[in-house]
């Protein structure tokens, strides 16, 4: 039996011939991104010990600029230790801030066939570079951090064969949320992605799905590699790339196919993400009080260049508010250059800057008692985003942008055409 | 490692959003303890006793890496028995030195306030009043020797990575 694109990553990071579901094995780590959480007082440690600086990046994220004083600590304790180690990947707030997985996506710092960690669970985010990543938590990234390898179970793999194309304002969203809906968690596996409809959806797209494999608690979320992600990486100064695809025999726990010409957009009800994915016109109606477009699932380009085509011409309900955060400052700049940003803004959204922002509930958009929002970002779960009253519903950036117009969740169909 | 000890019991797919929420991120570990599950089940914190156990059902801590299990550690819970324990919680429990175990059908055994005997020493759950018992999927012995050891902080400092730092 041969090998899925998981597998054999995890065969070379251990050094071993082979490996299959089943194994524990310890691996080398490529790279280790550590961002503002990780230097929180609650939880740092001031490290004495760096085997590998070169293969670590800092990137201040959850909470920039700093919302609290500890925050701000927080911040100073990274500085200080990105300047004690002499740590040359460090995005600081300001020109290359970002969500860490964002700013991993726009520096190239995922390279196929590589092995990245991170403490936080979106990390798998990375797996659209052909390579495997996944959040380890608070210690196991110190630990990676400082002796350069973690550990690994390895998980059988279950292969999306994506065929078809997504019709319009059908969205790399809706496809997790079929997913989501219609097969629930994946836990102890792999997921791989593949098949002929990949060549059709952009590194963005690709990007929204790997990083909501944190939602069907997923080991690795993985894209087969193509001459599109060739060229990506291009962009980003990477020209040398060793592409891993699985064997023609690989052995896989289930191959399952999606044609995307038959999805519909989706939206999932409150409180979970797992078989709680419905048509819209199950809930098209509902009252929203906040419309929230950001996170590393959904602020990227295209997620922005898909609201403002939404919003182009019209505005946000004066009953609701919508606020849209840029997942990097790159992605940011370019959509102020090519004009999304104005769009947005004379619709009447908020942006803020490039952080984690709303999604985690930090700051930037937090909900109060019995608010309703509908967001396109990683998670709905209770009390995620503010007081655990409030009610979140989770859909694509078409979906958002157009209940954001008529202040109820609405189908973005008609807004598209 | 063996626990006995009465029953919580939790649904599948418990986040850790509900553990840990966002609002007690700037407190110390040992008040963020006063959040755990105050969405879900408001005032749990102040019935459970030191060395219950908690029974979850498929996916047990799914979601943010934020250090849920420690949290639970902090509570001083005995241990976690679940259907499925998630990838990301697992390996903090690991590391944080908080006990856990898989194990199928845990969930039909017991109702909540029975009495649990769980060993780590030879994996079996028993319920005191019925007399199940299940066995539960074995852990592999260096991640075992880590979780009693008190998780991976101790072991950093031990071994001169990290400066001490009481938590």
């Amino acid at each position: 039996m041969g090998m899925t694109i998981a597998e054999k990553i995890l065969a070379r990071a251990s050094g071993r011939e082979r490996v299959a579901a089943g194994d524990l094995v310890t691996v080398k780590v490529d790279t280790v991104v550590l961002f503002d959480n990780n230097f929180m007082p609650s939880i740092w440690q001031e490290v004495l010990k760096l085997e590998h600086p070169e293969r670590v990046v800092v990137i201040m994220d959850h909470r920039v600029p700093a919302p609290t004083i500890q925050s701000a600590g927080a911040h100073r304790t990274a500085r200080r230790f990105v300047e004690k180690f002499g740590i040359a990947r460090f995005h600081d707030v300001g020109a290359t801030q970002g969500i860490c997985h964002q700013v991993v996506a726009d520096q190239g710092y995922a390279l196929p066939g590589t092995v990245l960690v991170c403490s936080d669970s979106h990390t798998c985010s990375a797996g659209a570079f052909n390579c495997i990543a996944r959040g380890v938590g608070g210690p196991d990234v110190m630990y990676a951090a400082t002796k350069g390898e973690t550990w690994f179970r390895v998980g059988a793999t279950v292969r999306y064969e994506l065929t078809g194309a997504l019709r319009n304002g059908v969205t790399a969203k809706d496809v997790f949320l079929h997913i989501a809906g219609s097969y629930g968690e994946h836990a102890t596996q792999n997921i791989e992605f593949g098949g002929p409809a990949l060549a059709g959806l952009s590194i963005s797209a690709r990007k929204t799905l790997a990083t909501m494999g944190a939602e069907l608690s997923c080991e690795f979320a993985t894209f087969e590699a193509d001459t599109a992600l060739a060229d990506y990486l291009r962009t980003c100064g990477k020209s040398e790339i060793a592409a891993v695809h699985p064997d023609a025999d690989a052995d896989y726990f289930g191959v399952r196919t999606i044609d995307l010409d038959t999805l519909e957009p989706l939206v999932a009800l409150p409180d979970s993400v797992l078989g709680n994915s419905r048509p819209i016109s199950e809930v098209a109606g509902t009252r929203i009080d906040q419309a929230f477009i950001g996170s590393c699932a959904n602020g990227t380009l295209d997620d922005l260049e898909l609201a403002a085509r939404v919003l182009s011409g019209r505005k946000v309900s004066s009953k609701t508010r919508l606020i849209v955060t840029p997942a990097s400052q790159q992605v940011y700049l370019h959509a102020l250059r090519s004009g999304v940003i104005a769009k947005l803004a004379e619709a009447g959204a908020v942006i803020t800057n490039p952080t984690c922002g709303a999604c985690g509930g930090g700051h930037m958009g937090v909900l109060g008692p019995d608010e309703v929002c509908i967001t396109a970002s990683t998670r709905n779960f209770k009390g995620r985003m503010g007081d655990p009253s409030a009610r979140i519903y989770m859909a694509s950036p078409a979906t958002v942008a157009a209940s954001a117009v008529t202040g109820v969740i609405t189908h973005p169909g008609k807004f598209l055409n | 490692m063996k626990f006995t000890a009465r029953v919580w019991k939790f649904p599948d797919n418990i986040n850790t959003d509900l553990i840990l929420p966002n609002r007690a991120f700037y407190l110390t570990p040992e008040e963020q303890v006063k959040f755990v599950f105050s969405a879900n089940r408001p005032g749990w914190v102040d019935l459970v006793q030191p060395g219950d156990i908690l029974i979850g059902g498929r996916n047990f801590g799914m979601g943010s890496s934020r250090p849920a299990a420690r949290s639970l550690r902090n509570l001083k819970l005995g241990c976690l028995v679940a259907e499925s324990i998630n990838g990301l919680f697992f390996r903090n429990s690991v590391n944080f030195g908080f006990p856990a175990l898989e194990c199928r059908g845990i969930e039909a055994a017991f109702e909540e306030g029975e009495v649990a005997e769980v060993s780590f020493d030879d994996y079996t759950v028993r319920n005191q009043r019925s007399g199940a018992v299940l066995t539960a999927e074995p852990l592999p012995e260096t991640l075992k020797r880590l979780m009693q050891a008190g998780g991976l902080f101790p072991l950093l400092e031990a071994e001169g990575y990290l400066a001490a730092k009481a938590v």
